[in-house]
């Protein structure tokens, strides 16, 4: 159990220094220090541990969380198959779950094999997106359709065969101006496919469960992120805002082929949840943008 | 008796001497990044950021003064590394030398090890001291003479000449590296030495430049799933098959080249359990070792992370034999070291010549030495305003409670920009030498 009293620590404050440090090497003379960047994934993980621990903390405080539940479950019962398209699902298809150059999960990595792990935070976590994009129509299709575009056998098949998804593609997908920027390097279909429907499942370990809920919750509780947020902004100092006031999508999406080139530390079989929610920290941390920052 | 006693009363520092400018202006090319003995401690290397090496030689002792051992003065300058750059990878290539190791003396010259990054460098230092004059064919100028007048013939002869000392790059270990070296060691058996970077450690031998073999290799098949990467490593002192090479996860890994070409596979592995009570968000980082040594009879080793020296039995690996807090007072400052990078930062240590006592930097310009025998510790300071010839050093301490006494220094006040990363011990007698950021510090035991 990390303590989170050292200093006055402030989790959300560390990830973003974190990531101002993680940026800053790539242009730090001899090049990228592996040892220091690892050092630095490392605080960033236990700094989003402790996020999401505070963060689910709070919410269960929240009178909501009865109906987030409620909602969650409705939506665990659907089978994603059985979905009529819709026209923001078109759009959800093209944004989401293209095929080829078409930017599709939202989970980042450069290069090589990708646990399944981060296909199945990803699909969660670009599920979230689109709801949260969807806030005018919070609709459940819309993350369906993600899911229900990807589980075709054939179309999965196409991927490569591999136990964990090989994820080569990044995407961020700015919700203020649904523009989305595409790194070459991650993409998840098969694990969005493959995993989706378990998630929906019920006895489900406490992890799994969590996994689904903020897909689940997001949508109809994006008033409870930004009231967090708010709350959070309140006590934080402005300067964790201002650290993160390099906002042009372009700079975010170097931020993210950056840390693409992350480690595993970060992106674990065990901690998928911590990056949906990891994202969900970047999402509330400014409304600079509401890109969702894959990692 | 060399080493005797140290941080106990009996010991008693002095400043000698301090090497290096004196404004506060640093020159980033100045800033000193390694100090070594030689195995007799007759000379003292250091390298700095710009790729420079800086020799010192000791002076003989003089009648005039038996109490006081020799200055060290400038032996040679040389420029060792040049920055590059990799035009494959777009990355430039620092020139800061990160390491330097001597050879053990096998005739008159003398021979070290420098590297950077990426390449390693054999130098030759060598002592010039008579120079052929008398040639029949040449004017001492060099220019040669007009056969017609040559009308006698006579044999040259060698005069004394002024004291030359020239260093030549015998040897250049390029290419074997992806990562970035952080450690060098040459093995006892005075034919092969080891290169470490982050992730692979190779084998050289050091007449053969142009090929190495990988002994260890760390990295991950698949780099997402890298979780450690290697921080030092350092042949035994006296087995010329053993070596050990330390993590940033804080374990130290024993491996015997003897067992398989490649020593992936450990034979001892040095860990000591986490305290659970002190997990932060910082604890991978404090506990990443920066650096490891044998002590010189090979049955210790010493491991620096960023609050603590360890000492371990090499018979045991489930925890340290001893352990030293340097600075524990930080403990509580981790978040700001983390802000500022302080944490980051790379102490090393080194053990005195009977390996009594150990020593190692801090902040503020301190150091501290932990009397194993006596189990006490001092901690000094290098600066300017205790540099009087022969001054003794006065113990320092930082106030960790609420009350400060007098003479103490509190922890806010501490200049977390003045750090002495590399200090070393002279092999045989109480000589220390001390890197400030840019100055380099000389201190000798003082004697009655």
């Amino acid at each position: 159990m990390i303590s989170t009293m050292e200093c006055g620590a402030d989790a959300q404050n560390l990830i973003s220094i974190s990531l101002m440090k993680i940026h800053n090497s790539r242009t730090q003379r001899g090049g990228i220090k592996l040892h220091k960047n690892l050092l630095v994934s490392y605080v960033l993980r236990n700094a989003r541990q402790v996020y999401i621990k505070e963060k689910y903390a709070e919410i269960y405080r929240m009178q909501q969380y009865e109906e987030v539940m409620t909602v969650c479950n409705e939506i665990q019962e659907l089978d994603p198959l059985d979905l009529d398209a819709e026209d923001d699902e078109e759009h959800a298809r093209t944004a989401c779950c293209g095929e080829g150059a078409s930017p599709c999960g939202s989970v980042c990595h450069r290069g090589a094999a990708q646990p399944a792990a981060h296909a199945r935070t990803a699909s969660a976590v670009f599920g979230c997106a689109s709801l949260e994009e969807d806030t005018r129509e919070p609709d459940p299709s819309y993350y369906r359709s993600c899911c229900m575009e990807a589980s075709p056998a054939p179309h999965c098949d196409q991927l490569p065969a591999s136990g964990s998804a090989h994820c080569n593609k990044t995407t961020v997908l700015d919700l203020d101006t649904h523009v989305v920027t595409t790194v070459e390097n991650g993409y998840l279909h098969q694990d969005c496919c493959c995993d989706a429907p378990p998630l929906g499942q019920g006895a489900q370990t406490p992890a799994k469960k969590r996994k689904v809920e903020p897909g689940c919750y997001v949508s109809d509780v994006e008033e409870i992120s930004d009231f967090t947020a708010a709350r959070k902004r309140a006590k934080r100092e402005d300067c964790s805002y201002h650290s993160l006031d390099y906002t042009d999508t372009s700079n975010i999406s170097n931020l993210i082929s950056i840390f693409g080139s992350g480690f595993s530390g970060l992106l674990s079989r065990q901690a998928d949840l911590e990056q949906i929610c990891s994202k969900q920290v970047l999402a509330s941390l400014g409304a600079w943008t509401r890109a969702i920052v894959a990692f | 008796m060399a080493g005797a006693g140290g941080g106990n009363s009996d010991v008693q520092w002095c400043f000698s001497q301090v090497k290096g400018a004196i404004d506060d202006d640093v020159a980033e090319a100045d800033i000193i990044s390694t100090v070594e003995f030689n195995h007799s401690g007759e000379l003292l290397a250091t390298g700095d950021k710009g790729g420079r090496v800086v020799i010192f030689q000791q002076e003989p002792e003089t009648k005039n003064q038996p109490q006081c051992r020799g200055e060290y003065n400038v032996y040679s300058t040389f420029q060792s590394h040049e920055p590059e750059f990799d035009y494959l990878k777009s990355l430039e290539i620092e020139e800061k030398i990160n390491k330097i190791r001597w050879l053990p003396q096998k005739n008159a010259a003398q021979f070290l090890l420098s590297t950077n990054d990426k390449t390693i460098k054999l130098w030759k230092i060598s002592e010039r001291d008579k120079r052929p004059e008398g040639y029949n064919l040449k004017e001492e100028d060099g220019r040669y003479r007009d056969l017609n007048t040559v009308t006698t013939l006579r044999v040259p002869v060698f005069r004394p000449m002024d004291l030359m000392v020239e260093a030549s790059p015998r040897r250049v270990f390029a290419n074997a590296h992806t990562y970035h070296i952080n450690s060098i060691s040459v093995n006892s058996d005075c034919e092969t030495y080891l290169s470490a970077d982050d992730l692979r450690i190779n084998l050289w031998n050091l007449e053969i430049n142009d090929r190495s073999f990988n002994i260890v290799d760390i990295k991950p098949a698949n780099m997402e799933e890298l979780t450690e990467v290697i921080t030092a490593a350092e042949f035994h002192p006296n087995q010329c098959n053993t070596f050990v090479y330390s993590s940033s996860k804080g374990t130290i890994r024993l491996c015997d080249m003897r067992a398989s070409a490649l020593c992936d596979q450990h034979a001892k592995q040095f860990e000591e359990p986490e305290d659970p009570n002190n997990r932060s968000f910082f604890s991978e980082i404090i506990s990443s070792i920066s650096d490891v040594k044998f002590s010189h009879s090979g049955r210790y080793m010493m491991t620096r992370d960023y609050l603590s020296v360890k000492i371990w039995d090499l018979n045991m690996e489930s925890r340290p034999v001893e352990t030293y807090q340097v600075h524990e007072y930080l403990r509580s400052k981790l978040c700001s070291l983390y802000e500022n990078d302080c944490i980051f930062d790379k102490f090393e240590c080194c053990w005195n010549g009977n390996d009594s006592v150990v020593m190692t930097g801090s902040y503020n310009n301190f150091f501290r030495m932990f009397d194993r025998g006596y189990r006490q510790d001092v901690t000094l300071e290098a600066s300017r305003e205790n540099s009087k010839p022969r001054s003794v050093l006065k113990p320092r301490k930082v106030s960790t409670g609420g009350k400060r006494k007098k003479d103490e220094i509190s922890v806010d006040s501490l200049d977390f920009n003045k750090k002495i990363l590399h200090t070393a011990w002279h092999p045989l007698d109480n000589i220390i030498a001390v890197a400030t950021t840019n100055n380099l510090y000389i201190f000798q035991e003082k004697l009655n």
